[in-house]
């Protein structure tokens, strides 16, 4: 396999509605990541675009209709799509692309508009349920969430205060995120705390908002970056995904065993075999701040129930030991599902390319690992990068 | 290897009723406010042109699909366009046989890259490749910065 | 050469541009309609449901009893062997409490929801159901449940036959 490096990025602002169509929204991406990588659309032989269900924008095989604002026109394209998965997994399909020795450079372009979705993108989320094991029952999306959060306090014997600290710190860290949704540098714990209950344990500032958004990168084989003299080219160091049983009410909650799976995978291409000590960084995919620590575990930077002690410590904290979510996440920046790509291998890409500004981790770091989650709560996708 | 035992009585056999229920409010994005604000309040078509590719696109849009550069370059689609291609439908969108039967045509003008798909408003045997139209647009105070404000495309007179 | 993006592109719009047209838009309501063939698993446990039973279905290669029931095993990807009936009382795996219903609207009435694993079926093979006769002081996972069926005459052959999981009582089976 080939040596793949990630050589420039771009993302929209996250909102909860913007003006922009997708199209314009994957153009703006895209314009900017060729802009970052210094390279036109002529250059590039491959396109990749990854999305959530066409439910959110409200158009079917929303692939082929913003492929022309992805740069796709005349190109090698394809859509990937596994849920919420998909922020990382298109990654993994550049990866492939350039990997396998097809394409020498590839664009990556990730896009979500849920704002399309009237009066809110739940009731789209109603449908990925089974018609009819689930949905007689009416569920809300929040719910799943709810279970599995209970499942894993109640295991561990985790306090809602130790899960509440990572939206705090994720929300805090967004403050220096020039796209993000929901900074806030003043929030506290009892804000988390006597917010809203939705579904307990879920709570209002326990989750991330829906959000309108897009964002691309420019992948490239060793060869590319060479001949195009990239200065700060950051390396797909190893890549893994895994999907676990669709029967979800058939396994703990307690434990992401799915990520576990694709973690290994990764870490063993990436030639990692104590993660804790080898990765310096993280961005464990947060659309709920439990959700953060649920990933913490399943990539084997904490050993099970772990991970909030570490929280609390202020290991995971921008100057801490360990700092995840440097780029204030889902929870600060925003989860437009799929273009949360721009807080996941965006964010790894520019912090160990040394441009992540006022985000910019204190120490020095080489190595980081990501994930992103999806479907009905078993699908994994991680990528590990370095320089 | 198959299922080991199948159901042969189909009564016992269950389907499931439901729907997908949702509601969409689509905005018309950065290009599409300049194009329907224009129509709207105006009446004029407008296109958006790539100096780069030479290409004027319509519907407009923001950025050139070949080039990736944003376009700034605005100008008015020619008053007559001239059908591409054509088909009649005889059928309405639930497959029932429509009151009368509806001309669809993809429409282009000259020197202009994409066109409409629209109604022409004529005769089925009237219509053929390559007839010349024009909109037909709603009265100005009905018009709503939506496609529909173009009502249908006339044979155009001469 | 590249350099790293200065500008962050994006126009916010508030609710009120949307709902009240401050921007062009076009509306669209989809009238999407489906219905879903069961399939043999679902069908059989359906029926099942109609005459107040759970059922499930063995795998003979993995020794277990899957529940729900389906017809073939994802894990050893081999046909199911056979039906087994299961009881009608479990565990709560899981739960939560819910003040939002499926929209996202507020409701004053939580509806308590959760995971129970039913007892006859290998560990952890449950459902998501409702659970009643529970308050947020008396619920907790590993509660033993039974399920509260509705009368036979009102039973569709659908999982609301069983309307929700209530406590199991001291010495009932
Ligand atoms: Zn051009
Ligand atoms: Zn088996």
């Amino acid at each position: 396999m080939r040596k793949v490096a990630v050589i420039g990025a771009g993302m929209t602002l996250f909102r909860r509605r913007l003006m922009e169509t997708p199209k314009e929204l994957c153009f703006e991406a895209t314009r900017m990541a060729l802009d970052s990588a210094g390279i036109e659309l002529k250059d590039v032989d491959a396109v990749i675009s990854g999305s959530a269900p066409d439910g959110f924008d409200g158009v079917h095989m929303k692939g082929e209709y913003y492929s022309d604002g992805c740069g796709a026109y005349g190109k090698p394209y394809m859509r990937v799509f596994v849920g919420g998965g998909t922020g990382v997994f298109s990654a993994i399909s550049g990866w492939y692309h350039i990997a396998s020795g097809l394409a020498d450079i590839a664009l990556v372009v990730n896009e979500e508009k849920m704002s399309s979705c009237q009066p809110h993108p739940q009731s789209v989320f109603a449908h990925i349920w089974d018609p009819i094991l689930d949905r007689p029952l009416k569920p809300n999306l929040i719910w799943i969430f709810a279970m599995e959060m209970n499942r894993y306090m109640t295991v561990h014997k985790i306090k809602k205060e130790d899960i509440a600290l990572v939206a705090v710190k994720n929300k805090r860290n967004a403050v220096d995120h020039p796209c993000a949704q929901l900074a806030d540098p003043n929030i506290t714990v009892d804000d988390v705390l006597n917010s809203e209950v939705l579904a307990w344990p879920v709570q209002r500032l326990d989750i991330s908002p829906p959000s309108d958004g897009a964002a691309a990168l420019v992948m490239a084989s060793e060869d590319a970056v060479k001949r195009l003299h990239v200065e700060t080219p950051v390396w797909m160091k190893g890549v893994g995904w895994c999907i676990d049983s669709t029967m979800w009410t058939d396994r703990d909650l307690y434990f992401p065993e799915y990520v576990a799976r694709a973690a290994k995978m990764a870490y063993k291409m990436a030639k990692i075999d104590n993660p804790r000590k080898q990765i310096d960084f993280a961005e464990p995919y947060d659309p709920f701040d439990y959700k953060e620590l649920h990933h913490m575990e399943g990539l084997l930077l904490a050993k099970k129930g772990e991970a909030p002690i570490m929280t609390r410590e202020g290991v995971t904290q921008r100057d801490g030991d360990l700092p995840t979510c440097p780029s204030g996440g889902l929870l600060g920046v925003g989860n437009p599902i799929a273009a949360t790509m721009g807080v996941k291998i965006g964010e790894l890409y520019w912090q160990l390319s040394g441009q992540a500004g006022k985000r910019q981790i204190p120490h020095e770091i080489k190595t980081g690992v990501t994930n992103a989650w999806g479907d009905l709560m078993q699908y994994g996708a991680v990528a590990v990068m370095g320089v | 290897m198959t299922f080991i035992e199948k159901t042969t009585d189909h009564r016992k056999l269950r389907r499931w009723e439901g729907n997908i229920e949702a509601d969409y409010i689509y905005t018309s994005g950065l290009a599409g406010e300049r194009f329907f604000t224009e129509l709207r309040k105006n009446g004029r078509i407008l296109a958006t042109h790539c100096p780069r590719c030479d290409l004027t696109y319509l519907p407009p849009r923001m950025y050139c699909e070949r080039c990736l550069a944003e376009l700034r370059d605005w100008k008015e689609v020619p008053a007559t366009g001239r059908v591409e291609a054509f088909t009649v439908a005889r059928l309405d969108e639930e497959g029932h046989e429509a009151p009368e039967p509806q001309v669809w045509a993809f429409i282009k003008f000259p020197g202009i890259h994409g066109g409409f798909v629209h109604i022409v408003a004529a005769p089925e045997e009237k219509v053929k490749r390559g007839l010349e139209v024009r909109p037909r647009l709603k009265p100005q105070p009905l018009r709503t910065g939506e496609i529909t404000d173009i009502e249908a495309f006339e044979p155009a007179e001469h | 050469m590249g350099q790293t993006p200065q500008k962050w592109p994006g126009i916010e719009l508030s609710n009120d541009d949307l709902l009240n047209k401050k921007v062009t838009q076009t509306r669209y309501h989809p009238r999407a309609k489906f219905s879903w063939s069961a399939g043999e698993a679902m069908s059989r446990f359906l029926n099942e449901l109609k005459e107040g039973r759970l059922i499930g279905r063995e795998c003979k290669h993995c020794n277990k009893i899957l529940f729900p029931p389906r017809m073939f095993c994802e894990q050893c990807f081999k046909p199911t062997s056979k039906w087994v009936y299961i009881k009608d009382t479990g565990t709560i795996q899981t739960y939560s409490i819910s003040y939002l219903d499926k929209d996202a609207k507020r409701i004053t009435n939580p509806i308590y929801v959760g995971v129970v694993s039913i007892d006859g079926a290998s560990e952890k093979m449950g459902i998501m159901h409702y659970f009643g006769e529970v308050t947020k002081d008396t619920i907790h996972i590993g509660m033993k449940v039974k399920a509260k069926w509705k009368p036979p005459l009102e039973r569709t052959g659908s999982i609301l036959d069983i309307e929700y999981f209530r406590p199991l009582k001291e010495g009932e089976q």
